[in-house]
């Protein structure tokens, strides 16, 4: 029964992990840039969550109605005006632009809405809970689970079934024939960063009512995207998913055997899996 | 550092023309003007994650240098006092550079520095090292003795540090949930950082007092902070049947593992946490379920003291901040004020400015009742360290807003109770 609901709370916990991955996965599967900066996104939608529920008083989960059109808007203007001026053959200069807004973003934020650490109040659905054959299973996770599923699928859906998603595995097989055949990947680019800040922007609120957030703690959850990432292998959105499900796993199973190695154990579960499959346990998807 | 140990041709020359001419130097600019000035250093996170400690800064330091503006009287003669500020991010490597910078570059003549281990110790290392005085506060006193090396029975030659420690902590909790009359089995939260471990020392920490009080300690081992999930600690205290729940964290952990054990049903009857239930933002982030919490008091608008250097009550000092920014009081405000305080009586006592040992000789010597309480060198626990009362709070809905009321003061009875502690649930 304890295994049982460690590995449970694990999955559930999965289901967080591969929203704050699917941003990045999106990101690099589309244009190969790593984001530095996207743990700190994810804060910055967590605030701007906070910002329209204090201002409207609506409940956090009504608030992404505005949040995630808002960070997309932030995602494309973002894309167009900096980073696509940094993208070429050098894998360096995203990396240190996007370390750099990294740092503007949190003490920018810091500037803003002070240190304190805040937090969104969705009321009831904070502690509610279910009980499933003895286990006791908080409706929030449950959620954050279901939401992670369906943002998966529908990006999937975008990727494989639309004009959008063809242009985007376009200019990700080859930039320059996709240019030739008339698309603008600069404006592509920008529609990926849209949506993967609209994603992102989903992340933040569903942390920002599970924990309380701070302009620092954006680095903390950086890391763990980029775990599942490569865990369920570099842009395979699926992969990104199993990859969150097994870092939560690895975490609370580890955790159980001893409390000090729920970080550790995700972290060696990564490892092993890099060491075995270097390009993580799915392959990409092409065309 | 390094270019300073690195004697180099140039640099040789420049030291070798600053000593030459350093008796005129002097003489031109500070030992012989008519008001001298006395450079104070002053250290603290403005930046980073330990920002909230710091959040009071310009308020608190704004008012001292209202009280500073007429100079600090020293041997019948008249010193202007300037404080330079640095920010340390929140980084203790940063915080040992800008201490350096301070004491090296901008010659200071005392250094202070407050919040946390991470900021108190490096600093007080770099003015160790250059023999420059130091007065730290805000950081229980066995991070800063034992996390420094300091040897017991020798202690440190310029640095001195006011605040509380485990102990009282440890007394403070004990004489709370005494009253609460639950059952005597206590949850453990303590995280693989330097006050999780120190917390949960077996030797050092809660288990040995706590098992001696008759209290059955659950502690499943240490977690890294910044954990995402709780579920283990929760299952662990619902099966010993815990109604206490106790340990040090950060609000973002704390705020993880309350929801959590919400949704898994876990529902103790005493929440007492160190550090994650400090500040007024935390509780009022957390909602109602914030109502209730208990935590550890070094310093509340309540407490019966006033400032020796403006005559301000607590009370007064905590009103002034929440009319200036429209935030609620924090606990650091009255420490930082103090902090002051205790620099001011130095200048004022010291025999002679100009002379570190003499200012250090004033250090020890200080017997000061501040805005926290008396700051009394001559009867702390270990050299260099000396405690100000500790008392036990508790978060409780007043109508609209959500105030720290003070329940159980069993090793500071000087500050009155202000409410009986409430259960949970």
């Amino acid at each position: 029964m304890e295994w049982l609901n460690a590995i449970v709370q694990g999955t559930l916990l999965g289901g967080l992990y591969a929203l704050f991955a699917a941003g990045l996965s999106l990101i690099f599967g589309v244009m190969r840039m790593v984001n530095i900066a996207h743990g700190d996104l994810i804060v910055l939608g967590a605030y701007l969550g906070l910002t329209v529920t204090t201002v409207t008083g609506l409940h956090p989960l009504l608030a992404l109605a505005v949040v995630v059109p808002a960070m997309g808007l932030i995602g494309y203007v973002l894309q167009r005006g900096l980073l696509n001026q940094t993208l070429g053959d050098d894998l360096l200069p995203p990396l240190l632009v996007t370390f750099g807004l990294s740092v503007i973003l949190q003490n920018g934020l810091l500037e803003i809405y002070t240190a304190d650490p805040q937090k969104m109040d969705a009321g009831a659905l904070e502690t509610a809970s279910v009980a499933v054959g003895g286990l006791s299973l908080g409706v929030l996770p449950l959620l954050t689970f279901a939401i992670a599923l369906v943002v998966i699928a529908g990006l999937q859906w975008i990727f494989y079934k639309t004009a959008l998603g063809r242009a985007f595995r376009a200019v990700s097989d080859n930039q320059d024939i996709a240019q030739l055949m008339g698309l603008n990947r600069r404006h592509i680019f920008g529609l990926a960063m849209a949506l993967a800040l609209g994603v992102t922007a989903i992340a933040g609120i569903l942390l920002g009512i599970r924990t309380s957030f701070d302009p620092s703690i954006g680095g903390g959850r950086l890391i763990f995207g980029f775990e599942a990432v490569i865990i369920g292998g570099l842009g395979n959105l699926w992969g990104t998913l199993a990859g969150g499900v097994i870092l939560g796993i690895a975490q609370t199973v580890g955790a159980n055997i001893d409390p000090g190695w729920q970080l550790l154990s995700g972290h060696i579960a990564f490892l092993i899996i890099l060491a075995v499959r270097p390009n993580g346990l799915f392959q990409r998807v092409s065309g | 550092m390094k270019t300073i140990l690195t004697p180099t041709r140039r640099g040789f020359m420049a030291g070798a023309a600053a000593t030459v001419s350093a008796p005129a130097l002097l003489k031109a600019t500070r030992a012989y003007a008519a008001a001298p000035t006395l450079r104070i250093g002053h250290v603290s996170p403005r930046t980073g994650p330990l920002a909230g400690f710091a959040a009071a800064d310009d308020y608190v330091l704004s008012g001292i240098q209202k009280a500073f503006a007429g100079g600090l009287e020293n041997n019948g003669k008249s010193w202007n006092v300037e404080i330079i500020s640095k920010d340390s991010q929140s980084n203790p490597n940063r915080a040992a550079e800008v201490a350096a910078d301070l004491m090296l570059g901008d010659e200071v003549d005392i250094i202070v520095a407050a919040s946390t281990p991470d900021t108190v110790n490096p600093v007080s290392d770099q003015a160790e090292i250059n023999e420059v005085p130091c007065i730290t506060t805000d950081c229980p006193w066995q991070p800063y003795f034992f996390g420094r090396n300091g040897v017991p029975g020798e202690g440190f030659q310029s640095t001195y540090h006011f605040f509380w420690g485990l102990e009282d902590v440890i007394d403070a909790f004990l004489d709370m949930w005494g009253k609460s009359g639950v059952s005597k089995s206590v949850g453990g939260l303590f995280p693989n950082d330097a006050d999780g471990n120190a917390w949960g020392h077996a030797e050092l920490g809660l288990p040995k007092p706590l098992a001696a009080a008759g209290y059955d300690l659950i502690d499943p081992g240490r977690f890294q902070p910044l954990s995402d999930d709780f579920s283990n600690y929760i299952a662990a205290f619902k099966d010993a049947g815990c109604e206490i729940v106790t340990g040090n964290m950060i609000p973002p952990d704390f705020a993880t593992f309350w929801s959590q054990a919400a949704q898994q049903s876990f529902n103790p009857k005493v929440v007492s946490i160190g550090k994650a239930l400090l500040f007024p933002s935390v509780i009022e982030a957390l909602g109602e379920r914030g109502n209730g919490l208990t935590s550890e008091v070094w310093w509340s608008p309540n407490h019966p003291f006033s400032s020796s250097l403006t005559g301000t009550s607590s009370a007064e000092l905590a009103a002034g901040y929440t009319q200036e920014t429209g935030r609620s009081w924090t606990q650091p405000i009255g420490f930082k004020h103090a902090l002051f305080e205790v620099v001011a009586d130095v200048v004022k006592r010291a025999e002679d400015l100009e002379d570190p040992e003499a200012i250090v000789a004033a250090v020890s010597g200080t017997k000061l009742d501040t805005i926290v309480g008396t700051v009394d060198w001559s009867n702390g626990p270990i050299n260099n360290v000396t405690k100000t009362p500790l008392v036990a709070g508790q978060w409780q809905t007043e109508g609209d807003s959500i105030d720290l009321k003070i329940v159980a003061n069993a090793s500071a009875p000087n500050i009155p109770l202000t409410a009986d502690l409430q259960l949970l649930g």
